[in-house]
């Protein structure tokens, strides 16, 4: 008995012992949540919706963007895809390649590649807050639609193809 | 350069089990042999020690690779990874077991998140750190005179 209350007496390495475990068990657990949520969320399109209220006019920020958009290389007239990637990206590269696939169902789209750190100004204006995120600019210049992830093909070419239709009439 | 993408999973699969392993025992080695492995990772990602053991272990009884990757984003990992460790080695010596745990964990949580999810926690918050520290020279500059 004696024997019994020393084994389970808590001393110190049982405390680290003991701490370690729910440490370990409790991080696990936590990023798991995490990253399921990351993975649903992922790359999935979201409309934009214009600011309330300024949405027209000159100065609303609508117009602010659409000068910035055209500096980037967002075509008027076109739909443009405009991704920001950075070097230590490794989803950038499959973002990419997803973007020249609809580029090539769809014509009419023009891809436009921005390096995030080269263009932190930008990044600022746009919200943009990881590599790759897509802005869908509409051939108005205006940003419609946006993803951060790598966007899923059908998804963004249902999306893009009523866009270049009203840019036809 | 380009790495098979499966090496730096299978690493952060290992640097998980080590990390956990150094939570639980709360031993100081485990916690400066990864952050060697981190460095030397960093270093050159194909001569890591995890990356030598996938090479020589698990890439023979796999395909070879349907795509490559870059490796800079790895390399960065590997320095996000080493910093935290640093810290982790910091709070044993100094005393402060509050700062070794957590920084430890955070480690933890990061090659769990890239083994599990294959999610770079270190790349994905590259961007908003950038955005936060390197602000444009404007905004440092109080307006002159009207």
């Amino acid at each position: 008995m004696g024997a019994d209350l020393v084994l389970w007496h808590p001393g110190p390495v049982r405390d680290q012992t003991l701490t370690g475990v729910l440490l370990v068990v409790g991080v696990l657990g936590l990023a798991t949540c995490f990253g399921w949520w990351r993975r649903r969320r992922d790359g999935r399109l979201r409309s934009v919706a214009p600011a309330a209220g300024a949405g027209t006019g000159p100065g609303a920020p609508q117009d602010a963007h659409r000068a910035l958009l055209a500096r980037l290389g967002a075509r008027s007239g076109a739909v443009t895809l405009v991704q920001f990637s950075s070097a230590v990206c490794a989803p950038c590269r499959a973002a990419r390649r997803v973007l020249e696939q609809v580029e090539a169902v769809v014509p009419g789209v023009v891809l436009v590649e921005v390096d995030a750190e080269q263009h932190l100004d930008a990044v600022r204006e746009l919200d943009v807050w990881r590599t790759p995120t897509v802005l869908v600019v509409d051939p108005a210049g205006r940003v419609v639609l946006r993803a951060s992830g790598v966007p899923v093909r059908d998804e963004l070419v249902a999306a893009v193809a009523p866009l270049l239709a009203g840019a036809d009439r | 350069m380009l790495l098979d993408p499966r090496g730096p999973r299978f690493a952060a699969a290992v640097t998980t089990v080590v990390l956990a392993a150094a939570l639980i025992t709360g031993s100081l080695a485990l916690v400066l042999t990864q952050a060697v492995v981190f460095a030397v990772t960093a270093a050159s990602p194909r001569l890591g020690p995890y990356a030598l053991a996938y090479r020589a272990l698990v890439a023979p009884r796999l395909d070879p690779p349907a795509e490559r990757e870059p490796a800079a984003p790895v390399r960065f990992a590997q320095l996000v990874g080493l910093a935290f460790m640093l810290l982790a080695a910091v709070g044993h010596l100094a005393g402060l077991p509050a700062l070794a745990l957590t920084a430890t964990a955070a480690a933890l949580a990061a090659a769990f998140l890239n083994a599990a999810f294959d999610f770079c926690l270190g790349c994905e918050a590259y961007l908003a750190l950038r955005r936060l520290t390197g602000r444009p020279v404007p905004a440092r500059v109080p307006t002159g005179p009207a």
